[in-house]
């Protein structure tokens, strides 16, 4: 992009810029001896073509929706549409649950977002011992078919798109919705929507894990390839670096090990005999949005361009769809403070200018209460509000890529780039994803991000408005959601009474037949579908794979 | 000469947000103390036979589902039918602050909130636990 007799005219230039700065930064100092963005990465006082000497605009930029997709993934972008505002949701029963997505989708919410509880997530039934004080806390309950019918209840399946972030129990939670699906004279192949089914950064970050890793990446290959077939519209994994970001990891980290993870499901899939363009047009991914603006832009562009040379260069994908890396993101929770809470809804509105900056293909925008306690109403709408207000009134949705040439942004691009590739180099030399999660290397490189931010938060190096500067005396906080504690009996009674109502002879053959499949190679989701139709519950589906699966055993080391 | 402080830091529930439990560990153990980590999804049983087994003199318990009211009360009701309620309990995570008065109550001794600076609970530990 430029030539190189220039670039070393201009280097001559900033050397003796630099050289005659320094001189009068003896004199008068900047604010501090030394910058650094959100992450920790040195920032330097300002960038220029030298920075980005080497830039090619064809190879390393392209155009939008063209290889290597550093400008996004279409060729429109937001003058086509708009992301999808997607509000992640979900408490208590299905039945609240389903108002709250009515509500949303008559506010202009585009798509849902299904949080589960925990015990939902780790595949235990309301009524286990494990459940208890859990049940509706964090999502809303499911136990068996009969809960999903009420969560979708008057939502047309062919009209929405569905994202449920369901991760061990990915492939029971998609056989529900599908046999919702069915009820509705709605076919599997008209389904559209995104099973988060990333179960390596649940071992890294996440917490809800249940089965071995051997098994959980059989469970996911056997979801690709079934999905591939009888649910193509459906978007079979979204591989999350958010939790990594939330664990306290770094910008590149983020992107290193997110496609770290990625890279370790490509190569499972296609060890199960899968031909990579057949899956990975399929494969979706979730980042966080932190407060550094600039930083974050940076990172949604080199983690297109890193996986879009990864798919045709390490795997040969031939389809430009298995190369563009599509993206939810959500704005980033731990960067939310419990004091002074409104100041909450500039730190979201700063993100969501990252993400769509960034070139997200949906967005889900916290809520100024969630170091509090879950979203009430009122700040959901707020939360909305702030998408909505980026899209049709900051003009940012107008241009696609508007921060592309910057000097900073793109010397900033290929950094994170660089050091992401560094960490899967790391990873691929210690076996790969897996490998480096069993043995703790990827936790570890986390942990160490993690105490160092709170060590320079605790010794002011980093501010955080209202926590640890700008402090105010405050009363408690008013107006935050409780969950109805009775939402534990009431599943317990449901699930007492569909036991009694169900065919139990036919619901033993399924689970039968389902253990057969999960001892054999055959592919499991058929057999779920089966067991799902006949009201088995979740907790006995998850109960036959713990028995042959076995658990994973967590190693923390400190 | 005196023995360190020795802390079980535990996450009860069921939810995996660790971070907070891991930076808590690391803090106290640069302070001086002993940490023992459990890792995640304990339940009030395995804390407490924990904390008796490993002889501490305090157990830090984080907690993000929201079951906070049901299990950490738990966690001291387990310790005093052990005659171990000589250890001090303490909580920390997003827990709402009407919730706090009522776990108090229930015998734990301090509730942290996000963004409590990890000096205040290392000096409250210092400061509260029986010796």
């Amino acid at each position: 992009m430029f030539n190189k007799e220039q670039i070393s005219i201009l280097k001559e230039a900033v050397d003796k810029e630099n050289a005659v700065a320094q001189e009068k930064l003896q004199k008068r100092p900047e604010r501090k001896p030394e910058f650094k963005t959100g992450s920790g990465a040195p920032v330097k006082r300002y960038y220029s073509p030298v920075d980005i000497a080497d830039m090619d605009y064809m190879e390393d930029l392209g155009f939008p929706g063209q290889f290597p997709y550093t400008r996004g993934v279409q060729d429109t972008m937001y003058r086509g549409r708009f992301w999808t505002m997607r509000m992640y949701a979900g408490f208590a029963t299905a039945k609240e649950s389903n108002e709250r997505y009515k509500y949303l989708v008559e506010q202009g919410s585009g798509g849902l977002s299904v949080a589960f509880d925990l015990p939902t997530q780790i595949g235990y039934d309301s009524d286990h011992a494990l459940a208890e004080g859990e049940v509706g806390k964090v999502g809303v309950a499911i136990d068996s078919l009969a809960d999903m019918e009420i969560l979708f209840d008057g939502i047309p399946l062919d009209k929405v798109s569905t994202s449920m972030t369901i991760n061990a129990p990915a492939s029971v939670l998609l056989a529900m919705y599908i046999a919702v699906a069915e009820k509705q004279g709605v076919s599997s192949d008209k389904l559209r929507g995104t099973i988060q089914n990333d179960i390596l950064k649940e071992y890294i970050a996440r917490g809800t894990y249940i089965f071995p890793t051997e098994p959980s990446m059989r469970l996911i290959t056997d979801i690709f390839e079934f999905c591939s077939k009888d649910v193509p519209q459906w978007n079979t994994i979204s591989i999350s670096g958010y939790h990594i970001r939330e664990a306290g990891s770094t910008a590149a980290q983020e992107v290193g090990f997110t496609i770290a993870d990625g890279i370790a499901y490509v190569e499972a899939a296609i060890k199960a005999g899968l031909d990579v363009d057949t899956f990975a047009p399929r494969l979706s991914f979730f980042f966080n949005a932190h407060n550094d603006l600039l930083e974050e832009v940076a990172k949604y562009r080199a983690a297109r361009r890193l996986w879009a040379r990864i798919m045709k260069d390490r795997f040969g994908a031939k389809n430009p769809k298995s190369m563009a890396l599509k993206f939810h993101t959500q704005t980033g929770g731990s960067t939310l403070t419990a004091q002074q809470p409104d100041n909450n809804i500039v730190r979201v509105a700063i993100q969501t200018l990252a993400a769509v900056l960034g070139g997200t293909q949906s967005l889900h925008t916290n809520s100024r209460d969630e170091a509090l306690a879950l979203p009430s109403q009122a700040s959901v709408q707020i939360a909305l509000r702030t998408q909505q207000i980026v899209a049709n009134e900051s003009g940012v949705a107008e241009v696609v890529d508007p921060l592309a040439g910057s000097y900073y942004i793109e010397a900033k691009t290929t950094e994170i780039e660089e050091q992401a590739m560094a960490y899967i180099k790391k990873i691929d030399d210690l076996g790969g994803a897996p490998k480096a999660i069993d043995n703790g290397y990827i936790q570890q490189e986390i942990m160490d991000a993690s105490y160092n931010y709170q060590k320079d938060v605790e010794s002011g190096d980093i501010i955080v408005v209202g926590m640890n500067k700008y402090q105010v005396k405050e009363s408690a906080p008013t107006g935050l959601l409780k969950v109805d504690p009775s939402v534990g009996e009431m599943q317990k009674a449901n699930l007492v009474e569909l036991r009694a109502k169900r065919d139990n002879a036919a619901v033993e053959k399924t689970l039968s037949d389902l253990r057969g499949a999960c001892e054999g190679t055959d592919n499991v989701m058929p057999f779920i579908l089966n067991a799902v139709r006949e009201y088995a519950t979740l907790g006995e589906i998850c109960g036959v794979m713990r028995e042959v699966f076995g658990e994973y055993q967590q190693s923390v080391k400190l | 000469m005196e023995r360190p402080i020795r802390v079980l830091v535990a996450k009860p529930g069921l939810d995996g947000h660790d971070r907070g439990a891991k930076v808590i560990a690391r803090a106290l153990r640069d302070a001086g103390m002993e940490v023992i980590y459990t890792g995640l999804r304990q339940t009030p049983e395995q804390i407490v036979s924990a904390a008796i087994q490993e002889d501490v003199d305090c157990i830090a318990l984080s907690i993000l589902s929201g079951a906070h009211s049901t299990l950490l009360p738990r966690v001291v009701a387990l310790l005093t039918a052990e005659e171990a309620s000589d250890i001090l309990v303490i909580g920390g995570g997003v827990i709402p602050e009407d919730d706090i008065p009522f776990l108090k109550e229930k015998g734990i001794k301090e509730v942290f909130t996000p963004g409590t600076p990890t000096q205040t609970t290392i000096e409250f530990i210092k400061a509260n636990i029986a010796r």
